[in-house]
Parts: C-alpha cells; structure tokens; sequence
C-alpha cells in the first residue's frame, strides 16, 4: 500500500515537472512575464513534491535513499531543483529557469527509466556517513549542474555575439558577463561542496574499509572531476580564465561529473556500485 | 460638460520644420504658458506639452471656433501669420484628439518608434498642468488613460525592446556583452562627431569614464572635457587598452591602425576581461580578424547597420500591434465620454420620477386613512416601482450602442419628450 502511493507520488513529481517545464518553454518562446511567474510557482511546487517523496522513501526503506540508481538520479534532480531555487533567490539570470527545469524532467525521465525497487542496505553502508558522504556530493553535483547549463547558454549566446547573426536566442539569453558570474558562482559552490563529498567519503573509508582510499574506479574519477574543476578555478583567479574557455571547462567538468556519476557503474563497476 | 469638445492642438516634427518650431514662444518651461492660457476664456481644462520634437496643447472647450483661434495665436505668437501657420498645425476634435494623445504617449507618433521618453515628457506635462489645477475631471481621465495606454503597449508588443539607430545598437550589444555599462571605461581613438554621439549616448547609460586619443591633442582635450575625461595621444593607445571596456574608433586613417597580433597579447594582462570594439570609421581603422579572439568583440559600421535594419523590421511589426492596441483603447475611451454625457440626463429623468412620485404620494394618501403602517408602506412600494418599471427601458435606450454615436441629437430629444428642462 505505502510503496503503491510512493509509485504514484513518482509520477505526480514527473508530471508536476513535465508541465514547469512546458510552461517555461512556452515563456521562453512568447516572452510572457505572466507565464514565467506561473512556471517558477509550479516549479517550486514541483522541488516540494520532489522532497516529499524523497522522504516517502526514506521512511519506507528505513534508509537515506540514495543507494540505487533510481534514487540517486532522482536525489541529483533534486538537488538541481533546489540549487536553482536557492540561487534564484538571492539574483536572476534571465530564462536560466528554462534550462534548469528542462534538466530535471531529463534527469526524472531517465529515473523513471530504471527500477524503483527498494533494495536492502548493505551493511557495509550502515552508516551515518551514508547521508553525509552521498548527500554533500550529490548538492556538489547540482551545482555543477547550474554551472553546465550556463556553460551551455554562455556558448550559445557568444556565438550570436560573434557571428554577427541575431537569431531567436539573442533577445531570449542574458548577457554574457551575467552568465561568466553565474558560472564563477556556481562552480565555487560546487567545489566546495565536491570537496566535502570527498573528503567526508575518505573519512567513512577509513571507518569501514581501514584505508582512506583505496582506488576504486569512483574514488579515482572523482579525483579526476575535482582536478578538473580546481584546475578551472586556479586558473580563473589567477589567469583569467573567463568566458568561452570557461564555458567549455563547465561543460567538461560536468562530463567528468556524469561519468563519475553512470560510466563507472556500468563500464568499470567497483564497491560505489549501485544495488542492482 | 456635454456641449464641450476636446480640442487638441499643436505641431510636431512631422509637420512642422524645426526653424518654424524654435520660433514657438513656449520655450520657457511649463508654469508661463500655463498661466497664459488660464487666461484665454472658454476653456475648462487643458493642459500643455512641450518637447524638442512638438508641441500640443490639449483643452476641453465650448465655443470651438473661437478658441482655436486664440490657442493659435497663442502658439505661434507673433512669430507667424494665420496664413502661414495653417499648413503647420493641426487640429483634432473629440475621438481624433483622444486617439492621437494615445498614439503620442506609446511613442507611435515619435521620431524614433518605440522609444520611451516620450512618456515622461508626458508625465512630466501632466504634473505642471495638475499642480495648477489646470486639469479637469475628463483631461485627468483621459491623461492617466494614454498613461496606462502606453504600459499596455509596452508590456504587450516588443516595440520598444529594439535599438533603431546605431548608437542604440552599439548600447543594446554592449548591454548583451557586459551586463550593464556601470562602471565601464570607454575609449575613443578618433575625437570626430560620430565618436562624441557615441560617447554621449554610452556615458548616459551609464558609463563611467571617457578616454580621448586623438592624433592632435588639442581636439583631444576640448572632448575629453565634456565628458570630464581624459585626453591621451595615439602612442598612449596600448596601455590604454588595458585598462578600457568599450572602443569607439572613428579616426581618418587611410588603413588599420590596430591589428589582431597587437590585442593578442594584451588580453593575458587584462585577464580576459571581454573588449568591446566598435569601428565606425570609413574606411576601417580595426583589423576584421580581431572579432576572432576570445572575449574580443568587434563591430564596424554595416555590423551596426545591419542590427538597426533588423530591428526595424521587427519594430514594425510590432507597430502594427500596437496601433491596434491604440485604436481599441481610443474607441473604449469614447464609450466612456459618451457615457458621461448622458449621466446628467439619467439623474435628472429618475429625479423627476421621484418627484412625480412623492408628488401622487402625497395628495393619494391622506385620503386613505384605514390604512394600516404596513398597507401604507406597500402602496409607497408600489408607486416607486410602477415609475422605475416605467423609466427602466428608456434609460436603457439611453445606454444602449444605438445612442453613443449621435448622443447629443438623441439627448436632446429625449430631454423634450419627458419634459425635462434643457441642459444648460
């Protein structure tokens, strides 16, 4: 009965997102104030539903919720729901909405793609480390996520800048300084935040594994990811790296990100596996 | 009120040469004229607007022909003669007065389509007039109607959203780059007149500081001093650019004064920071191939061209738009002014119901003395509904389409039939 209504609480959460979306995009083309202010209210409704059934499972399960792959996909829209929110809160960057809620019903479509079973803990992952370590990397993740998509924006809106050719996304994107500091903004928080995830993960090894690190192909690739985006950052407080360049090393980054997060479980495996 | 007309009258740039309109005597701000035309008789309300591209007087009026004629000689002062100034100015009437202020206040009727000044102008127009209690019940209606008029349009067509000269494209593109022009410094290499419009406009919008190198310094420094900036010779240009966001360079230089190799380098000591090229200069002055560095943008003059044309097309849609938006609110406003013609006629028919009323009340009554409180009250009732059963289908007819376009015939018959004594 329970998992029948966390079923349905899956579905209202996509649809509720699937309309935010809808509405964003159809502000995005006609440029209606009114509709903008009607797709962030449902959007904000939809991170709460979003909450809510993160919660339904975890009461459910009796664990964090963040050990398959359903519910570590559905924890990462999550967290790009709410890491817009709270960035929106203090300043906007203009139709950034957009992108963000096309991103989390992409993320909730491929959540829904895989198996929503509850799966036993393994005891090795009977911790308070679990929420810690999973739930620090996984808001690491959203952030790099805004960072992605303004990396996205930034590329599209430089290339109508330098081809001299004003197309629909002209008008449409914000200007190319508010989306290098929405990049420098984000990409902070984000590194922070994956620093955390790494560090908390090493101190949960020593505890469960004896050894701080012990190579596993995610600890590897997470040390990849964090090279990569302390490279970013080194260089754009000293060297400038601003712009384009940064652009790009925001989208690369965040495909380190993915990897780390997908290519690993499926093509390298290791003890940071999903419950399959 | 309803025998009164909206009159407007007045010349614009598109009438009028701008010799003929710097001849007008209004050039004193507003509290003068206003004064003056408290003065002319037979006008209850008016109101004045004063602005480098027209001026247009706006009043409600009874005797039409008389006080044209005083308006105009008003306007033009002695500077010209009825002959004269007939072909310049014009005159609207009741809806064509409402409908041109309208088209006025969205910027319809400006110089540049779209562009926003006009309505502060018009703001600014209307607090002299109501601060001098020049302003009436209608001209405040009707004032704060094109007011709400042009924020209709505004927020419903993009007609403002697009830059329709150069110098607004050189802004709009300069805004997409760097967010906002606070704080931007601004180079001029090249102190010609292109160059201090440019200058002009990039300043208003914010722009912090103007840097001037010319070849002579002389012309340098007077620029630089309008500006409160600085004046610098070509050879300062590099270390220069190091500094500046924003080049405006118009210099006559037979060739390109500045290439890609010589930016290059300079980019690593600016960290980057984006650079915002534009050249209007014939022929070019910078080199095509620095719009190819990172954070290097460079426009010349047909890039702009090319915007503006652009944007024109796409204004002019939206024109259409908005002209539709304008004739709606014009024919609504109307509705409402034909509504106020005929409320005096409806109170003055139901004052005369009740008195027929009260009248048959009181000679029935005393006549029937075994009336209870509550029989009494009924009879009372009955006699007020039988009269506005009876008035209900006139004032309808009053009201209704049929009435709003001839009001004034239909009023006054209407007045005759039920006896109602003529409207003063």
């Amino acid at each position: 009965m329970l998992s029948e209504i966390n079923y349905l609480l899956f579905v209202v959460v996509l649809a509720v997102s699937f309309v935010a979306s809808a509405v964003y995009l159809v502000f995005f083309f006609s440029q209606r104030e009114k509709l903008r202010t009607i797709a962030r209210m449902i959007l904000i409704g939809s991170g709460g539903l979003q909450s809510l059934y993160i919660l339904s499972r975890y009461f459910i399960a009796g664990h964090t919720p963040i050990t398959s792959q359903h519910e570590a996909v559905t924890f990462f829209a999550w967290s790009v729901t709410w890491a817009y929110l709270s960035f929106r809160w203090r300043y906007t960057v203009k139709n950034f909405g957009t992108f963000v809620s096309l991103m989390v019903v992409i993320l909730l479509l491929l959540a829904a793609t895989v198996s929503r079973e509850f799966s036993p803990l393994a005891p090795a992952l009977q911790s308070l480390w679990l929420p810690v370590h999973a739930g620090v990397a996984v808001i690491a993740y959203g952030f790099l996520a805004l960072a992605f998509i303004g990396g996205i924006m930034y590329l599209l809106q430089e290339r109508e800048l330098k081809s001299k050719r004003f197309g629909f996304f002209f008008s449409r994107l914000p200007s190319l300084d508010a989306l290098d500091q929405l990049n420098s903004h984000c990409l902070t928080a984000g590194f922070v935040f994956l620093t955390l995830g790494i560090i908390t993960g090493s101190v949960w090894a020593r505890q469960a594994w004896g050894t701080y690190w012990q190579w596993d192909p995610k600890e590897t690739w997470s040390l990849i990811t964090w090279f990569l985006y302390a490279a970013q950052i080194h260089q754009r407080f000293t060297a400038g790296w601003r712009g384009k360049r940064a652009a790009v090393m925001a989208i690369v980054g965040f495909s380190s990100v993915i990897f780390t997060l997908w290519g690993v479980t499926y093509l390298l495996g290791g003890v940071h596996s999903y419950a399959q | 009120m309803p025998n009164e007309t909206i009159l407007l009258l007045g010349v614009n740039h598109k009438s009028t040469p701008l010799e003929i309109r710097e001849k007008l005597a209004l050039s004193s701000g507003y509290e003068e004229p206003l004064q003056a035309l408290k003065r002319i008789e037979g006008i209850r309300e008016y109101y004045l607007l004063s602005t480098c591209n027209r001026v247009e007087i706006m009043v409600t009026a009874r005797d039409e022909t008389r006080v044209v004629e005083e308006l105009s000689r008003f306007l033009f002062g002695d500077a010209l003669t009825p002959e004269q100034y007939k072909k310049y100015l014009y005159c609207y009437r009741n809806e064509e007065a409402i409908h041109h202020l309208f088209l006025v206040a969205t910027s319809l009727d400006s110089m540049i389509v779209g562009e926003a000044q006009i309505l502060g102008q018009l703001k600014e127009a209307y607090r002299w007039a109501a601060e001098q209690k020049c302003t009436g019940p209608v001209l405040n209606k009707l004032l704060h109607k094109a007011f709400s008029v042009a924020k209709r349009v505004r927020s419903e067509t993009c007609i403002g959203s697009s830059a329709v000269s150069i110098s607004y494209a050189a802004i709009e593109l300069a805004k997409k780059i760097f967010g906002s022009l606070d704080n931007k410094r601004v180079l001029l290499i090249g102190a010609g007149e292109m160059a201090e419009l440019a200058a002009e406009h990039l300043v208003g919008n914010g722009a912090r500081e103007v840097v001037v190198a010319n070849r002579t310094l002389e012309r340098a420094l007077s620029l630089a001093k309008r500006f409160n900036g600085r004046a610098v010779g070509l050879d300062e240009l590099f270390d220069q650019l190091e500094q500046v966001d924003i080049i405006v360079s118009s210099t006559g230089a037979p060739n390109i004064i500045l290439h890609k190799d010589e930016v290059k380098p300079l980019m690593r000591n600016r960290l980057n920071k984006p650079l915002f090229f534009i050249d209007i200069a014939v022929p070019r002055d910078l080199d095509p191939a620095l719009n190819d560095l990172d954070n290097v943008y460079l426009y010349d003059i047909d890039d702009l061209n090319n915007v503006v044309e652009l944007n024109k097309a796409e204004r002019d849609k939206e024109a259409v738009k908005a002209k539709r938006i304008v004739d709606e609110e014009a024919l609504k406003f109307k509705d409402w002014l034909a509504g106020l013609a005929i409320t005096p006629t409806i109170s003055a028919l139901r004052e005369k119901g009740n008195q027929v009323c009260a009248m048959e009340l009181e000679r029935t009554l005393p006549r029937l003395s075994n009336l209870s409180e509550k029989e009494r009250k009924s009879v009372e009732k009955m006699a007020a509904a039988i009269v506005s059963r009876l008035l209900h289908d006139p004032v309808i007819f009053l009201k209704s389409e049929s009435c709003k376009d001839q009001s004034e015939l239909k009023v006054d018959l209407f007045r005759s039939v039920f006896g109602l004594e003529k409207k003063e």
